[in-house]
């Protein structure tokens, strides 16, 4: 129990570690918000790990774009001067939330159009197959159906 | 007729998918598409690398087209593009300039010392935010910059031979006969 105690403790005391390496220390004592700060590098994609935004990545060049951020924020930047700026040196691509825009109205809207097709579909099988139950037997073949019916019953019997 | 649509449909979205994914293949998702391109080089003037008291700016770039490669001395890639550079440099067809990117001077230096220097000058960028400003994420990287010094291409990666003769030198004969 003792030693199982101690792995778990030092198991947190690296996870911990790990999770403090990445990141250097600012000041938030000036005009920089810091939960601000820490949504907007969360927002930015860091292009050297791709699946990783500037807010998780030990990249250099993560490094130095947190700098930047901080930096526009110290000169009083809004939020979307920032993402703005990004998006002028490295494209749509830095942002985790893709702008709607022609070229990614495929993205946006694709599903939608894919679930109305798949609506659609439903809905008209549905509709055969009442209709197909519906008129399932012409009067012939009702009157067919109802001779082989009673030859059977009579069979039976 | 419908029964055999019916049929060869998912045939059809089998294959359009396949082929769908095959290209993602062969695309490299660590390429991504510069907004910079047809924009006008982004202004900089920063020390050179060898003559510490002259500047190297964006102004240096204009009347002519050049290259613009950004590089560093803790760069493997850089490596194993610099026999392209110097080859180029050799042929005399275009102007190579470079960004010498959040690198130790002395080093840059010697590296350019022992290997060749295929570039007419470089820009020390110690910091790297001209780095920041050309929208540089992963070296090597070479842009194409016309004669108005606006931006026409941006290789990612290490230039080859290849990529030299298919796809910078056309480009660059391309631009000196439109206003040279």
């Amino acid at each position: 129990m003792r030693l199982l105690r101690t792995v778990l403790a030092a198991f947190c005391l690296t996870w911990a570690a790990a999770g403090l390496a990445g990141l250097e220390q600012f000041d938030f004592t000036g005009n920089v918000d810091e939960d601000r700060f820490k949504e907007l590098i969360a927002e930015i994609r860091c292009l050297v790990c791709q699946n990783q935004s500037l807010a998780d990545s030990d990249a250099e060049l993560a490094h130095d774009l947190r700098q930047e951020v901080y930096e526009l924020m110290q000169t009083g930047q809004e939020n979307t001067q920032i993402i703005d700026f990004m998006v002028a040196r490295y494209g749509d691509f830095v942002l985790y939330n893709p702008p709607v825009k022609p070229s990614t109205y495929l993205l946006w809207y694709g599903p939608f159009v894919l679930l109305a097709i798949g609506i659609l579909l439903l809905i008209k099988t549905v509709r055969q197959r009442t209709r197909q139950t519906e008129t399932a037997f012409s009067e012939q073949e009702q009157a067919r159906l109802k001779a082989i019916l009673g030859k059977e019953v009579d069979e039976d019997a | 007729m419908p029964r055999f649509i019916r049929y060869l449909a998912p045939l059809a979205i089998f294959l359009a998918l396949a082929g769908l994914l095959f290209k993602g293949l062969s695309l490299d998702p660590r390429k991504v598409p510069s907004p910079l391109i047809d924009k006008p080089a982004p202004a900089f003037s920063l020390t050179r690398l060898k003559q510490q008291e002259a500047t190297l700016g964006s102004a240096d770039l204009k009347g002519k087209v050049s290259l613009f490669n950004v590089w560093a001395t803790w760069c493997v890639a850089c490596r194993s593009e610099h026999p392209v550079l110097m080859q180029l440099a050799e042929s005399g067809k275009v102007a190579i300039y470079g960004l010498n990117y959040k690198d130790n001077r002395a080093e840059a230096k010697r590296w350019l010392q022992r290997y060749g220097d295929p570039y007419l000058a470089n820009a020390f960028d110690s910091d790297g935010r001209v780095g920041i400003d050309w929208g540089v994420y992963g070296t090597p990287e070479t842009f194409i910059v016309d004669q108005q010094g606006v931006i026409r291409h941006k290789h990612i990666g290490p230039l080859t031979q290849e990529v030299v003769r298919d796809e910078i030198l056309p480009l660059v004969e391309k631009l000196e006969a439109t206003s040279g």
